[in-house]
């Protein structure tokens, strides 16, 4: 048994008793109903956060679930007589199935990000609120709890509430702990920080985005379903209004949205403080002060403050310093290209607007082979890249990977069969760790392993491309070159058949140069094919064995490095007329 | 169905209560395109200027105009402090929206502290003054609403598409750096372009006080409606913003007179809703 790990099991299964059997202590009913409120913030805090705070997906239409679930229990309990307990799966399950429309629709659309989401779920809830104002679901008169039998849980009506919304806040709270552990939780957050580049990595985004809305609106919605009993009497402009989603992002926000338990330190913080002071003017300075402290905390700590106790508990580690790269095994037997097609190109076209950025390119490449692609600026040379690996849908053509048609696969999709890719721009995953970065490139595109498998083989990665000893480093600490290789072992982790370099040299010293040259053969070696796009010739003729000369959209050569870059058209393409004699 | 002539009044009565959504909707259309900053407080200014209209108007019977030219400068100086915020805490828009929102509740407090949570109406003798065209009327406060917001549209349009100044603002949303490089000063045009959305919100607010019943808690009415208008009416475009404004205005009062008057949020936000999902070459 494992004392130090047991321990805070303990204390926490001990705690969670001692506040389920606080309504029988015989505390006065003020204390129930103080913490009813704790729990309920607590719960819609912490479900705001799932997909908000996670994801990144900033939603203001919180009361929208909180509301429909509301209002579930309200009509079926006090119009149709469903027993109360009876009407809370039904309260989850509707704002779960609203959250799932609204989503399938919105995350389909690349521009409803960041605040346009915002403002849309926050649309929505107004929508909502009038439909359900002008309809016989309230029809404007509100609707009286008073009637409906409250099942006997605990010897008092508060204590039976304040049972239920505990209930329902552990539960939250369990689920946000599982999902921030689990894979799910680390595609979201992977989401939050490159939607585009976690979609590259075999991230399911819009499953994903589409679970975590679904999970969040549900949560929220059993929540309102008890507060329907809790407040009694119900009217549109008490459920729907501003308060729920503002005070929802202001816990979040001041606890630390990305972490699990983050909203909820801020959610006991403000419900307390916002409870004393209730009454009257007193209430009005108190929504004051919270708005004071939310500003400071924005300023001083905008991830929150759960992240930043944490940066400053945790004891800074020096970095180790090793610069330049231990390429593990550095000469390795060149392995002999295969006579099969990995990769086969067909009069593949894209089109952005009237620009025609592709026009009809064919290429094949073998397996085991190195391409190189070249050609002037504006050529389609990354656009090439970024069709193969179904960043942008083709306009025309087809693509094959190992026999098997990928071109109208989604991203995320055509990376789990083996397709990886690198930035020219480094995107690493802003807020995770090198190690963190890596780990969740092997999760998402290579096969499903353990989670113990996958970091093994993340730091051999990261070993081999020379990032040891930057585990812990947040991708700002990393220099270009470090950050080059970072891409370099996300795409590696994912155990490619096929890589796709895009200028992985561009902006590094002729030492450097030399150390990644050495590295990309020892990728190859273990069996990969690679495409790159290179404007460095030295590097070109160096590691390819075919050169692909691309100009104006069109595959304008093909052949051995020495040859196509001897070759006067070739010459006249990147130089003009003059020099190709 | 009601009469054409009952239509014709709700569609006057709609574009011209639209007028108040778009010169809400200027001032943070200029703000949120420009500098990238959501300004959730822009209602909140608005409401304290128009409460301190209604002061200075009731206890100490100042005209409104004399108000204004009071209340306007220093909303400008208010919207520039404001921005001096902005700027010393590189501030993105997200956390713009956070803070401002907290500044539009601190304010929200402070007014009802001051004049209290009960309904204010500051009564002239021309509120409700009306001319009368043909079948139809129309109020007179509504319509000088509707001249000055045209006015300050258009004219801030011109501005920023004409002089070298709103060239220079245009260029550093683009790209702030290069923008910077060809010596477009973007901190000093910053200042002035919040100081003008605030002064705006002054505006606006000169006329709530004549037209609306005030309250602290009517802060937060207008909110979903002129974020709607500044959206459909695209981010930095005071013009579109007016335009958006009286179309949304015209739609909304044609649902109250068709439908029921409990109706009108929705047309609003299905507008906003349709348009964000439509994604027309325009927005």
């Amino acid at each position: 048994m494992n004392a130090a790990r047991d321990l805070p099991r303990l204390a926490a299964a001990l705690a969670i008793g001692a506040f389920a059997l606080l309504p029988t202590a015989g505390l006065p009913a003020f204390y129930d109903s103080f913490f009813y409120l704790v729990f309920f913030w607590v719960s819609l805090s912490t479900s705001w956060a799932l997909l908000s705070g996670f994801a990144g997906y900033f939603s203001l239409g919180h009361a929208a679930f909180f509301g429909v679930g509301l209002y579930t229990t309200a009509v079926l309990a006090a119009k149709f007589d469903v027993p109360f307990l009876l009407t809370l799966p039904a309260a989850a399950i509707l704002p779960a199935l609203l959250a799932v429309v609204i989503g399938a629709i919105v995350f389909r659309l690349r521009r409803l990000r960041g605040e346009l989401f915002a403002l849309l779920t926050l649309a929505v809830t107004f929508v909502i609120a009038t439909v359900v104002l002008n309809t016989p679901i309230d029809g404007g008169g509100g609707i009286f709890m008073s009637a409906v039998p409250l099942p006997s849980l605990m010897a008092t009506p508060t204590g039976t509430l304040y049972l239920l919304a505990f209930v329902i806040c552990v539960s939250t709270l369990a689920i946000a702990w599982k999902v921030s552990r689990s894979r799910l939780g680390m595609g979201l957050f992977a989401i939050h920080d490159d939607e585009d580049v976690a979609e590259a990595k075999g991230v399911p985004t819009f499953r994903y985005k589409l679970t975590a809305f679904a999970l969040s609106a549900g949560i929220a919605g059993i929540v309102g379903g008890v507060h329907a009993m809790f407040v009694g009497f119900i009217t549109v402009a008490g459920t729907f209004e501003l308060t729920v989603p503002l005070y929802v992002v202001l816990m979040s926000v001041l606890g630390g949205s990305r972490s699990w338990f983050g909203p909820a330190i801020g959610a006991t913080v403000i419900t307390t403080l916002l409870y004393s002071f209730s009454s009257g003017d007193q209430a009005m300075i108190g929504r004051a002060v919270v708005g004071f402290i939310l500003i400071a905390a924005i300023l001083w700590l905008p991830d929150g403050a759960v992240p930043a106790i944490a940066k400053w508990l945790k004891p800074r580690r020096a970095a180790s310093v090793r610069t330049g790269a231990d390429v593990a095994p550095a000469a390795t037997p060149a392995r002999s290209i295969g006579d099969r097609n990995m990769l086969e190109v067909r009069g593949v076209t894209k089109r952005f607007g009237g620009l025609l950025a592709l026009g009809g390119v064919d290429l094949d490449v073998r397996e085991g082979e190195i391409v190189g692609l070249v050609g002037p600026n504006g050529s389609g040379k990354t656009t090439l890249i970024n069709v193969i690996s179904g960043h942008y849908p083709l306009s025309g053509g087809t693509i094959a990977l190992d026999g098997v048609q990928i071109g109208a696969l989604p991203a995320h999709d055509i990376a789990h069969r083996g397709v990886a890719r690198t930035y020219q721009i480094p995107r690493p995953f802003a807020n995770m760790t090198a190690l963190e970065n890596v780990v969740a490139a092997a999760t998402f595109g290579g096969p499903v392993r353990k989670p113990a498998e996958i970091r093994d083989e993340a730091l051999h990665w990261m070993a081999f491309t020379g990032l040891s000893g930057k585990e812990d480093v947040l991708p700002a600490g990393l220099n270009l070159h470090e950050r080059k290789f970072l891409e370099l072992a996300r795409a590696l982790a994912a155990r490619p058949k096929l890589l796709l370099l895009d200028e992985v040299l561009s902006g590094l010293n002729p030492a450097e140069v030399d150390n990644a040259i050495r590295l990309v053969r020892a990728i190859r070696a273990q069996g990969a094919t690679i495409v790159f796009v290179e404007h460095l010739m030295r590097a070109v003729v160096e590691l390819s064995d075919r050169v692909a000369v691309l100009n104006e959209g069109k595959l304008f050569a093909l052949g051995a490095p020495r040859e196509v870059m001897r070759d006067p058209r070739v010459v006249s393409i990147y130089l003009g007329k003059a020099y190709a004699a | 169905m009601p009469s054409a002539t009952l239509l014709g009044q709700a569609l006057i009565s709609g574009v011209l209560a639209g007028g108040m959504y778009g010169l809400l909707a200027m001032g943070l259309s200029l703000s949120w395109g420009l500098l990238r900053l959501v300004n959730l407080s822009h209602f909140a200014l608005a409401f304290l200027a128009a409460y301190i209209v209604y002061e200075l108007g009731t206890t100490w019977h100042v005209a409104p105009w004399w108000s204004a030219a009071l209340v306007v400068p220093a909303m400008f100086g208010i919207g520039a402090a404001q921005h001096w915020l902005f700027d010393r805490f590189r501030v993105n828009e997200l956390a713009s929206l956070l803070i401002t929102f907290s500044v539009a509740v601190i304010l929200e407090a402070g007014i009802q502290l001051y004049w209290t949570a009960d309904f204010r109406r500051y009564e002239t003798d021309y509120a409700t003054l009306s001319i009368k065209a043909g079948p139809f009327f129309i109020p007179v406060l509504e319509l000088a609403l509707c001249l000055v917001a045209g006015v300050l549209a258009w004219g801030t349009w011109l501005w920023l598409r004409k002089t070298f100044v709103g060239k220079a603002l245009r260029a550093s949303v683009e790209d702030a750096d290069i923008a910077a490089a060809y010596g477009v000063n973007h901190k000093q045009l910053a200042y002035l372009l919040s100081g003008i959305g605030a002064a705006y919100a002054g505006i606006a607010g000169t006329f709530i006080a004549l037209i609306a019943t005030l309250a602290p808690a009517e802060i937060w009415t207008w909110l979903g409606v002129v974020f709607a208008v500044v959206i459909i009416g695209r981010l930095g475009n005071p013009l579109g913003a007016l335009l958006a404004g009286m179309a949304i205005g015209a739609a909304q009062s044609l649902a109250m007179a068709v439908f029921s008057p409990a109706w009108a949020p929705v047309v609003s936000f299905s507008m906003l809703i349709i348009v964000l999902l439509w994604d027309p070459e325009w927005l």
